[in-house]
């Protein structure tokens, strides 16, 4: 459950007043953001109303698309940067960026004892602890720091829990390790190993790692008259509370040009898949992995270079609609918009679609243009997708689709990776390493549940879930 | 019987209504039966560049923004003790 959090309030206002401002053409209001966000006498979340500004400073210059760590001069003029927007011929890649203000430099992972300990007779934290680490000392158990592994075997047996595992919530969050800390304490990711999931971010309660946005760019492209598509992720029908039709009607109306679904993507992804799947498991190969979950992908290629040949060369649905689009418009922009980070990585990665956009920032783009999705008239997309595609968004949904393309009797049997994390990398490496799995097709989703889950959205995931679900039913 | 009105206009859902939705189905004891949650379209209290207020609610018609789960019961548990102190 995505619990309402002040962190994510505070990002998507600032995404929408940003977009407001270029979307009115006045991008001397930029400057002006952090000043009607925290303006003076009203209470400040925290050590000062300036530390606040200066923090909301930097938000905005990320909701433009700019890296704080690349900032050379502190007085430049947020509508300046705005104003560079247009010269960028780049998407920011990678996309993360770190608020070294809001960072707060919380302790590293920890299992600690607190001083409800009493002592006891039983002792279980000293009994299960498999490295020794536990003991008592003056009348309190104590961990020593070198030899725990922060298990929390202790914790678990504690009769008092009077032994606590304090958690660091970016580094925990991180399926792969790659998010540490520098020498002063403050959070560092290692680029080389980050899979673009988008976790940490969603993860920490100070909003300190942020992603380059691009929605300046769409906002500003769009402004000028050309023609901007919008490429609309399948999870977005459970994330928006919305009919459908009427989320398109918006797209529209908030100036997209067409709407080419996702899902009609998926559709063609599901339908070459399974020929791929037929194909291989004819010249003899034991299994094939999924390939539309872009940080799946960055995993394969940063962590598990022993399953890149079992990972189906089929484009993603995002890549096969963008195809769709290019086809029809050859000079249009086309914009993917889901709840995926790292997306991002795959449309710079190929080159096409031109942006990325989160729901959030679609969300703030609405908000920005005063467009209530509900009071929007239907429309339908230029290509729609079937239920089948659409259910891509859900775990299971990539499996059943291709499935279906595939003979009744003597089908290949799927087996679904529902989430990445460290014990299912563990899992994938030995598929690796052994040249088998219990599937001969097996979808992997980075986030549990599927797209419908993904790190960008404002939806809780079960109820995105149930919506698709619902709507792929019929 | 007090009823909470729960904006579900696009603003109100992406600034945070979409959290908001639970409390109908997990009020608090002492609310229960006391308290009637709905949801309902755009409220227009978003317009104009008042969207930094959203998630707007209602509560019998009064208007609380930048509403949160205790936010709302804070104000749910006043209205109930200025009613039967």
């Amino acid at each position: 459950m995505r619990l309402h959090n002040e962190s994510d309030r505070v990002k998507r206002e600032v995404l929408a007043r940003v977009a407001r401002a270029l979307f009115a053409e006045k991008p001397e209001a930029l400057d002006r953001i952090p000043l009607q966000m925290r303006p003076k006498g009203q209470p400040f979340s925290r050590c000062c109303l300036y530390k606040d500004r200066a923090a909301l400073r930097y938000r905005v210059m990320a909701a433009l698309g700019f890296r704080g760590e690349d900032e050379t001069d502190e007085l430049r003029p947020l509508a300046a940067y705005a104003a560079a927007v247009p010269t960028r011929t780049r998407n920011p890649e990678p996309f993360i960026s770190i608020l070294t203000e809001g960072c707060s430099a919380c302790l590293e992972s920890q299992t600690t004892v607190t001083n409800l300990c009493r002592s006891c007779l039983a002792r279980p934290c000293v009994g299960n602890c498999p490295k020794q680490a536990v003991h008592v000392k003056n009348g309190r158990a104590e961990i020593d720091r070198e030899r725990c592994v922060n298990c929390g075997l202790c914790a678990k047996a504690c009769a008092f829990h009077a032994i606590v595992q304090v958690p660091l919530a970016c580094a925990d969050a991180c399926p792969v390790d790659a998010v540490g800390k520098t020498a002063d304490g403050l959070v560092a990711i290692d680029h080389g190993k980050c899979i673009r999931c988008g976790r940490c971010q969603a993860a920490c309660p100070f909003g300190a790692i942020m992603a380059c946005s691009q929605m300046a760019d769409v906002i500003l492209k769009i402004k000028r008259g050309r023609r901007v598509i919008a490429l609309p992720a399948p999870a977005l029908a459970g994330i928006f509370p919305n009919d459908p039709a009427k989320l398109t009607g918006a797209l529209l109306k908030l100036g997209f040009a067409a709407v080419y679904d996702v899902a009609a993507g998926a559709d063609e992804t599901a339908r070459r898949e399974a020929a791929e799947l037929t194909e291989r498991l004819r010249a003899g190969a034991a299994f094939m992995t999924t390939s539309c979950c872009p940080a799946w992908a960055e995993t394969v290629r940063r962590h598990l270079p022993g399953l890149a040949g079992y990972v189906s060369h089929t484009p993603s649905p995002m890549r096969l609609a963008a195809e769709m689009a290019r086809a029809d418009h050859p000079d249009a922009v086309l914009v993917f918009i889901g709840p995926c980070a790292a997306k991002r990585t795959e449309a710079t990665f190929y080159g096409d679609p031109d942006h990325v956009l989160t729901a959030e920032e679609l969300g703030a783009m609405l908000i920005a243009a005063d467009i209530d999705v509900d009071a929007c008239d239907p429309a339908a997309p230029t290509r729609a997708g079937s239920r089948a595609g659409l259910r891509f968004a859900v775990s299971g949904g990539v499996a059943a689709a291709v499935g279906a393309h595939l003979p009744d009797s003597g089908a290949p049997k799927p087996y679904v990776i529902s989430g990445l994390s460290p014990k299912t990398i563990r899992l994938l490496a030995t598929f690796a390493k052994t040249g088998k799995a219990p599937g001969q097709l097996v979808e992997v989703m980075c986030c549990e549940g599927g797209c419908a889950a993904g790190p960008c959205s404002f939806e809780e995931p079960a109820r995105a879930a149930a919506r698709i679900t619902a709507q792929a039913a019929g | 019987m007090l009823h909470l009105q729960i904006c579900q206009g696009t603003t109100c859902y992406v600034m945070g209504a979409a959290q908001l939705a639970s409390l109908a189905a997990q009020l608090p004891e002492d609310l229960r039966g006391r308290v009637r949650v709905t949801g309902c379209r755009c409220l227009g209290l978003c317009r104009d560049g008042a969207f930094g207020g959203a998630p707007y609610v209602t509560i019998d018609g009064e208007v609380l923004a930048a509403a949160t789960i205790d936010s709302i019961l804070a104000a749910l548990r006043a209205r109930l003790q200025e009613a039967h102190p």
